[in-house]
């Protein structure tokens, strides 16, 4: 068997049995690190794609940035308490029940769909292509993209900062 | 090189596997990790579909994918926490002030 098919197993084994665990962990804090773990994850799936730029964007983005913020979140909104980390569950049963079958319907139409595969060499990097596309073709979504962090940001700003009451 | 099916059938795991943690979960954090699961489950499927056609503009789609999850992280977690801050619990099965 090929390295390159032994990394995809162990990487996807790992990518879904940590979010297994991020699903049903009865502690918050263990869940988020689960998510670190499932976000390197997929990091790996996009290295074995031969997409380097969004791999790096993955770890940069997901796992320095938006994981510290969860945690921020989880130690912000549970007042100290180790016993109010715990999350609950409802509904477990027939949430289950229904996805396992929404997920062997997928499985089962990416299945018996011939998709139109490329028979492509291994491409040398993908960084100059897609900056050359987001510079020229995708200017206007760029800037877009810019307009909306920057709005994401002073929303952010806004609801997280104390309002001064009037009594 | 797995093929293509290999890489979307993990995809739809992970997506599914989303969707439950945000319909079983009653904790407001770990619905935001649960899209954020499945925000990355879509990336995958985007990634490798342009990979195995050898076209790049499916990765410009995640770039925007990422950045959209990005706001979408630090705008909710503001709300999660202002919620808690007047209201006392990050319980979402407890928030149901606009319930009819």
């Amino acid at each position: 068997m090929e390295l390159t098919t032994l990394l995809f197993y162990f990487f996807s084994l790992l990518t879904i049995g940590s979010a297994i665990f991020m699903v049903f962990s009865k502690n918050i804090v263990h869940a988020a690190f689960a998510l670190m773990f499932t976000l390197l994850g997929v990091a790996a799936l996009y290295v074995l794609l031969f997409a380097d730029f969004i791999a790096a964007t993955q770890i940069l983005v997901y796992v320095g940035g938006i994981l510290i913020l969860i945690l921020f979140g989880v130690m912000l909104t549970t007042k100290g308490f180790t016993d109010n980390l715990k999350t609950l569950t409802t509904n477990l049963r027939p949430v289950s029940v229904v996805m396992t079958l929404v997920a062997a319907g997928m499985i089962y139409v990416l299945l018996t769909t011939t998709w139109p595969v490329a028979e492509i060499a291994e491409p040398e990097g993908t960084i100059t292509g897609l900056g050359t596309l987001l510079l020229k073709e995708y200017i206007l979504p760029f800037q877009v993209t810019g307009v909306l962090l920057l709005v994401a940001i002073i929303g952010a700003l806004l609801m997280a900062t104390k309002v001064k009451h009037q009594q | 090189m797995v093929g293509l099916e290999w890489y979307l059938g993990v995809s739809a795991i992970l997506f599914v596997i989303g969707v439950l943690g945000v319909l079983i979960s009653k904790n407001a954090i770990v619905v935001f990790m649960c899209v954020e699961l499945m925000l990355s489950a879509v990336n995958i499927t985007l990634v490798a579909f342009s990979s195995f056609m050898g076209d790049v503009h499916g990765m410009i789609l995640v770039f925007f994918v990422l950045c959209v999850a990005a706001a979408e992280a630090c705008v909710g977690l503001a709300i999660v926490i202002a919620i808690f801050r007047n209201n006392i619990t990050a319980d979402i099965s407890k928030i149901n002030l606009l319930r009819w």
